[in-house]
């Protein structure tokens, strides 16, 4: 069995901060499924968020104001305090780090406007903001490496708890196949999103849902699936994404007849309205047909801005265009739709990054989690852009902080070791017994598109229904797949299926959640329920996995400054 | 119909790799990485690769196409067909491979972590952000685009014949900090990057810039990291006498006195570097291939010297 004080599950920007903050005092293990510097964080493109006021004075109450009424007034305002109150300082400790950013003239670091946001406050590094954060805490891992030692191509299968505490992972390694067990007094989760189960998606293959199941599957209740983020500017077909820098920079959204239809969106912001906005007027226009060539698709226009501020400010997108499409910026527009891109909901934890049990926030012993895996919630019903960089880092610091003070007098607990290792070898020995055959890959195929469909960005109840129970019979026909490579060695196709698996039972409770919530709220848009009801659904929801099924119950939402106010831009 | 050609090795079912062909439609626009995972979903699940984020990004999905690195997910499938309406693939060069095109990046990680990839600074941290000019900036902007994907590390030809040399991609990552206007280590980075195994190895072929996907460019690095350790007057080993004496040779006569390069690359007094080159001499002098005692200028030689005198200024 192998011993961690503290292990940490996911290297992205929450992971490797968090371990970078344990690290200091204990012994970490950090697990990932792929390579440090090959997490999804860094796939970010335009920015994080910290009112530094260096090109326009700004403060931290703006900044809570704009992501409280970007999250549609469903974020906790305790959690959102010391989250922007802290923003600075964590930019500044990410530039000591040595991470790279753009600069303004006099050398301060460079700001540009974002989404919904009221002030420029997204600090960047050209178009790579997340990669430069990636690798700057990975600079500082290799810096640190005798205190953590890192899993490169492991894969969590489960968390060990005994009662309330948690107590270590089982695990395999990718290339071996050798399932074995960490034991750890504290673990942390920082495993990322869940896109991959809508069609179009921004989203890494990686980004499956292991971390936020694994959670569930102990009885753990995860918070707020429902809502999930459409980014407005995905590649067309494609999904991946360009940067919403590209309109803070001043690019402009064209319907097929060349109008700037945000015009009659969202008149005071008009492109920089927040995602959920931009997304909806653009399903919107391409419902009504005012797509590009009638296409599902729209325009992003940034021939205006020129080659020079491009190649500054946009290369990668630039880039981009040329490689997947042959379309280049400077000359011509990038078609782009709607794209599955950020999960505001996940693993509860409380204003310290500790996961609870419950409304009451009851605290899973061991247990803590920070980044796009847990709801905390700062992102309330909409998270706006660059403000998710800035959650993972200022959550990631703080969950290392609380493991340090909940490890202080704690011993290891206890871990059946051959227990835990059989329940997980018997899952892989059930896969590969499967005589199936049907291709997972259609199964795959047609819960990204259900999902798409009937759960994307406007969602009905009688869509919601047919999702639902079109994912139940996925879920029956999972069970007998076909299964091709039944070697240990570097085998991905077992690791896909386990990861399909996961989402399939995500995907339901999204829907069931979606289903659920009458009302329409930041990225959550019913058709049938259109307006917000602060009087039914100003809270939160909370599913918790019981023996009937999974049982939603609410949470009430932290309101300490600023009481819910009408949502207009 | 294309072809796909893909280099197969599976150690637990047989220890030689073998070709194997498979037949896919491109759809329109679709990327290398679409088809391959055509292939992997709906032809043969055991094929085996890397991938992630699909955006060019994670590094994670380089590979061998017709005998070339590249990301598998930045490029367009169609674009890569040859005249035979095939696309090779193999798995990336100068590593072993463990599955299919699946190989072993420990050598990577391990020479990238000996180059000290962290920022040393010059002064504990300010209160605030240390400043960083524009220009400083641009300074280390290429080089910090690269995603560690290895397509560099795939193709390089001095790796190819000397697995001590750090390569691209770790050396790249040095003149991050080397350049870095924060950094406080510039002398000490750049003597030991000019030992052995370090940016004077590297036979300028440019070949990592060639099949970098990003503008990381590391041939350019090197190349910078060059000049820094010249300027910063890190002459005292091989690579950089080398390079001066070539410098000085050309701008003397206009071209190369190689029987001086040899002896100055390798150090007036030093004399048992010296006599290692004898060997090769006499062997050279028996094979007549010893070049003309007396060096001659070439006709042109004043043209070469206002040449220098204008890059001086």
């Amino acid at each position: 069995m192998i011993q961690h004080d503290v292990v940490v599950v996911g290297a992205g920007l929450a992971g490797m901060r968090s371990a970078l903050e344990v690290c200091k005092e204990l012994d970490v293990g950090m697990l990932t499924k792929v390579y440090p510097s090959r997490s999804h964080s860094g796939a970010a493109q335009g920015g994080i968020a910290a009112s530094l006021g260096n090109s326009e004075p700004d403060s931290w109450e703006e900044h809570m104001y704009d992501t409280v009424k970007g999250g549609d007034f469903l974020s906790d305002q305790d959690a959102v305090e010391v989250y922007v109150k802290a923003a600075p300082r964590i930019i500044y400790e990410l530039e000591h780090f040595g991470c790279v950013f753009s600069r303004t003239p006099d050398g301060k670091i460079a700001q540009r406007s974002f989404g919904g946001h009221s002030k420029p406050r997204a600090c960047f590094s050209a178009d790579r903001t997340g990669h430069a954060i990636l690798h700057a805490l990975h600079e500082q891992l290799m810096k640190n490496a005798k205190s953590v030692k890192i899993y490169n191509e492991w894969y969590m299968h489960a968390l060990i708890v005994d009662g309330d505490r948690c107590n270590g992972v089982v695990v395999s390694n990718i290339q071996t196949g050798e399932v074995e067990v960490i034991q750890a007094k504290a673990v942390i989760f920082c495993t990322g999103g869940y896109g991959r189960v809508f069609k179009i998606t921004s989203n890494a293959f990686a980004s499956t849902a292991d971390g936020v199941m694994a959670a569930y599957d102990v009885g753990i209740p995860l918070e707020d699936l429902e809502f999930v983020q459409f980014h407005p500017s995905g590649l067309y077909r494609q999904g991946i994404l360009f940067s919403e820098a590209a309109r803070g920079e001043g690019a402009y959204l064209l319907n097929g007849k060349g109008e700037r239809f945000m015009q009659e969106y969202a008149p005071s912001r008009m492109e920089l309205a927040p995602r959920d906005i931009v997304a909806r007027a653009e399903q919107s226009e391409m419902d009504a047909g005012r797509g590009v060539d009638g296409k599902d698709c729209i325009h992003l226009d940034l021939r205006h801005l020129g080659e020079a501020r491009i190649m500054e400010r946009l290369p990668q997108i630039r880039q981009l265009g040329i490689d997947f499409l042959d379309v280049d910026c400077v000359t011509e527009c990038l078609p782009i739709q709607p794209t599955a891109h950020y999960s505001m909901g996940g693993i509860p934890t409380d204003i310290n990054s500790h996961v609870i049990l419950d409304a009451e926030g009851t605290r899973m012993k061991g247990f803590f989690a920070a980044g796009e895996c847990s709801c905390v919630s700062v992102h309330g019903g909409n998270r706006l852009g660059t403000n998710s960089l800035l959650e993972a880092v200022v959550f990631g610091e703080r969950a290392g902080k609380s493991v340090l003070e909940y490890t202080a007098g704690i011993d290891y607990g206890n871990v059946k070791e051959g227990q835990e290792k059989a329940r997980i070898l018997k899952k892989f020995e059930d896969i590969f017994q499967r005589d199936g055959s049907e291709s997972y890959n259609t199964i795959r195929d047609e819960m990204k598109e259900i999902m798409m469909t009937h759960c994307g960005v406007f969602r009905n109840e009688e869509k919601l229904k047919v999702c639902i129970e079109t994912l139940k019979g996925l879920q029956e026909r999972f069970k007998k797949g076909k299964v091709t490579d039944k070697g240990k060695l570097f085998n991905t196709e077992i690791y896909e299926i386990m990861e399909l698996g996961n989402m399939l039972s995500i995907a339901q409770l999204i829907a069931n959640g979606a289903l659920l919530r009458k009302e329409s709220r930041g990225g959550h848009f019913r058709t049938d329920f259109p307006k917000r009801d602060d009087e039914n659904f100003l809270h939160h929801s909370l599913v918790y996995n019981t023996p009937d099924g999974p049982v939603v119950k609410p949470k009430r939402v932290v309101i300490t400054k600023y009481p819910p106010a009408e949502r207009t831009y | 119909m294309a072809t796909f050609r893909i280099k197969r090795f599976n150690p637990e079912k047989q220890p030689e790799p073998y070709y194997e062909e498979f037949q896919l439609d491109i759809p329109p626009a679709a990327t290398l990485l679409d088809c391959m995972n055509q292939i992997k979903w709906t032809l043969d699940g055991s094929l085996t690769y890397r991938m992630s984020c699909r955006s060019a990004i994670c590094g994670s999905c380089a590979v061998k196409s017709n005998g070339h690195a590249l990301l598998a997910c930045q490029r367009q499938a169609e674009h890569l067909v040859d005249d035979n309406d095939t696309i090779t693939l193999e798995p990336l060069g100068n590593m072993k491979p463990i599955k299919d095109l699946v190989v072993d990046f420990t050598p990577f990680w391990d020479k990238v972590n000996k180059v000290k990839p962290y920022l040393q600074p010059k002064e504990a941290p300010p209160e605030k952000e240390r400043h960083q000019s524009q220009e400083a900036f641009l300074v280390i902007d290429d080089a910090s685009t690269c995603i560690m994907c290895g397509a560099c590390y795939s193709d390089c030809n001095t790796l190819e014949v000397d697995d001590n040399f750090l390569g691209p991609a770790a050396l790249a990552k040095a003149q991050r900090f080397v350049g870095d206007s924060r950094d406080s280590q510039t002398l000490e980075r750049v003597k030991e990057l000019s030992e052995p195994g370090g940016i004077w190895d590297c036979t300028h072929c440019g070949e990592c810039s060639e099949r970098c996907p990003k503008p990381a460019r590391p041939f350019e690095r090197i190349k910078e990291i060059m000049t820094v350790a010249l300027e910063q007057g890190v002459h005292n080993n091989t690579g950089a006498r080398h390079a001066l004496s070539f410098f000085n040779s050309v701008k003397r006569s206009g071209n190369l006195n190689e029987n001086r390069i040899p002896v100055e690359s390798m150090g007036i007094f030093n004399i048992p570097g010296l006599l290692s080159l004898l060997p090769i001499g006499v062997r050279m002098f028996l094979k007549g291939k010893v070049p003309p005692v007396i060096h001659h200028s070439i006709e042109e030689v004043d043209d070469v010297k206002r040449i220098f005198k204008e890059l001086d200024q």
